[in-house]
């Protein structure tokens, strides 16, 4: 009898619609509308590469030491300077820096003493070229301009 | 010439390397009468990238990111080895803190790492609903990696003698939170697939391989334990504080496919079992052991092996005393486990030969290195 009635009112079917429309609920949405709105990656992410000025005056606050270069499993960062004869020490020239090899461990970010170079939050590397994915020190210290949507 | 009309001839086909359920590149030739596999012959090197010999060209520190690329999804477990590795040349130890921390890190590796197993098994098997659940999980073991260290899969977690990077804010609680919700979520596994007729008829019986021919292939991992031999070197020999932790080995006896399903489903429960005991007490203190800036471990060689999600990994260093290991040789479970498949399937169907890829669970990643 129980089940003749389960049967007429369709009890199994609302109990499964229960369970999809339970899953409606916004909290268990995990869909990102994303050019639109960007993922929130972590603070500790590794994403592209920045090479830091010093916010007071602008200038580097990359000391030329190489460090970066030696500690690289690829060997993808390219260091060049010049002697400043005035203050005996090493002025940054340029900073190649190639992203198509990156494999984004960090170890040049842990190498670096002065916090000049630093991997952020910056994920959208894409270039229409290869050479695109070369960074010069310019590209480096202005950082990736993605494309902007609204939608 | 057949004898008669309706007799068959063998048939070779190539199963493979695009085939979705081989989980990657592999190429599995198979030597068919009708549909019953009659014999079996892997290609596997589609994925070399010579990462052993890569080793050679580089520092040991430098070396540690490639580590990650060989079992993708279980990076931070092939970061452990390779570190604990390393240590036991340097005769150093990682401080207690670092070493909670790895416990809690590699453990909730190896439950990612097996719900991507459920998930892509069972769509191999046809039941596609699990993957968007497993993901689901999965989503969140990834972002306490990411939070951690910046990386949600090739994490590059640990260096050798410690911790790079101290936990972030929060992290403990949102281990706390993810073992609070994780059971429930794996009673909502189970509730789909371990009492569905479907699953059980395809996979009861199927590719059974049983204690002695596992120790025979040198078969390790939940596929041994599944045939009932009580194996898990977390325990047999335990490595970065595994002793402290109360936890069991799951075992089964008939050594099929649906039992090393259950094998691994219970083995994410008893990791969740290590975590919360471990995220109990991290205690404090430095995170770096007493390691140089220049990595140069004296002449000699070590082998240390883990309990992977996968089976048994090993990792064998041989240092020349300069700053670059002389030799690295990996002793991946995957490789060594797809060498049963041949054993597992001769006699079977098509149909058993994607059910037996998806439970050995292989990362071609690390078959061909």
């Amino acid at each position: 009898m129980i089940g003749l009635l389960k049967k007429i009112f369709l009890v199994d079917l609302f109990q499964g619609l229960f369970v999809t429309f339970r899953n409606q609920n916004p909290k268990y949405i995990y869909t990102e509308q994303y050019p639109a709105e960007r993922p929130k990656v972590a603070e500790r992410y590794r994403g592209a590469p920045r090479l830091n000025n010093n916010p007071e005056n602008g200038e580097t606050l990359c000391i030329s030491c190489n460090l970066c270069a030696l500690a690289c499993p690829e060997n993808l960062i390219v260091v060049t300077s010049e002697r400043n004869e005035q203050t005996k020490r090493k002025d940054l020239t340029d900073f190649t820096y190639d992203l198509s090899r990156c494999m984004f461990c960090g170890l040049c970010e842990d190498a670096c003493p002065v916090d000049a170079l630093e991997l952020t939050q910056d994920f959208e590397l894409a270039s229409y070229t290869r050479d695109g994915m070369i960074w010069d020190r310019q590209m480096l210290e202005e950082g990736p301009k993605p494309t902007q949507y609204k939608c | 010439m057949p004898d008669t009309f309706l007799d068959s001839t063998e048939l070779i086909l190539n199963m493979g390397p695009q085939h979705p359920s081989t989980h990657g590149v592999l190429r599995v030739i198979l030597k068919l009468d009708g549909e019953k596999i009659l014999g079996t012959d892997c290609v596997i090197g589609y994925l070399h990238r010579g990462v052993e010999k890569i080793a050679e060209n580089r520092t040991y520190t430098q070396f540690n990111p490639y580590v990650d690329r060989m079992d993708y999804v279980a990076a931070v477990s092939n970061g452990l080895g390779y570190c604990l590795a390393v240590e036991k040349l340097l005769n150093v130890q990682a401080p207690p803190r670092a070493q909670v921390v790895r416990v809690i890190l590699t453990e909730l590796n190896r439950i990612a790492s097996h719900l991507l197993w459920l998930g892509t098994h069972a769509l191999d098997i046809g039941a596609i609903t699990p993957v968007f659940y497993c993901f689901r999980e999965r989503e969140e073991a990834l972002k306490i990696f990411e939070q951690y260290c910046g990386a949600r899969l090739t994490t590059h977690a640990f260096r050798i003698g410690g911790l790079q990077y101290e936990t972030y804010e929060g992290f403990e609680r949102d281990v706390k939170e993810f073992c609070e919700m994780f059971p429930p979520k794996v009673d909502e596994y189970e509730e789909l697939l371990t009492n569905n007729r479907i699953w059980a008829g395809r996979l009861k019986g199927v590719g059974i391989l049983n204690g002695d021919d596992c120790k025979e292939y040198g078969v390790t991992g939940p596929v041994l334990r599944a045939a009932g031999v009580k194996w898990d070197l977390r325990k047999a020999q335990p490595y970065s504080g595994y002793e402290q932790y109360d936890f069991e080995i799951p075992t089964r006896e008939n050594g099929d496919t649906y039992d090393r399903y259950i094998v691994r489903m219970q083995e994410m429960r008893q990791s969740v079992r290590i975590m919360e005991q471990a995220v109990e007490g991290i205690p404090a203190g430095p995170i770096m052991g007493k390691v140089g800036k220049v990595i140069k471990p004296p002449v000699g060689e070590a082998y240390v092996s883990i309990e992977a999600p996968k089976g048994e990994l090993g990792y064998y260093v041989v240092s020349d005393g300069s700053t670059q290991p002389y030799r690295v040789r990996v002793r991946p479970p995957s490789y060594i486990n797809l060498q049963a498949l041949d054993k597992m399937v001769r006699g079977a169907l098509i149909a058993d030969v994607v059910a037996v890829i998806g439970t050995l669970d292989i990362v071609l990643g690390e078959v061909d290195r």
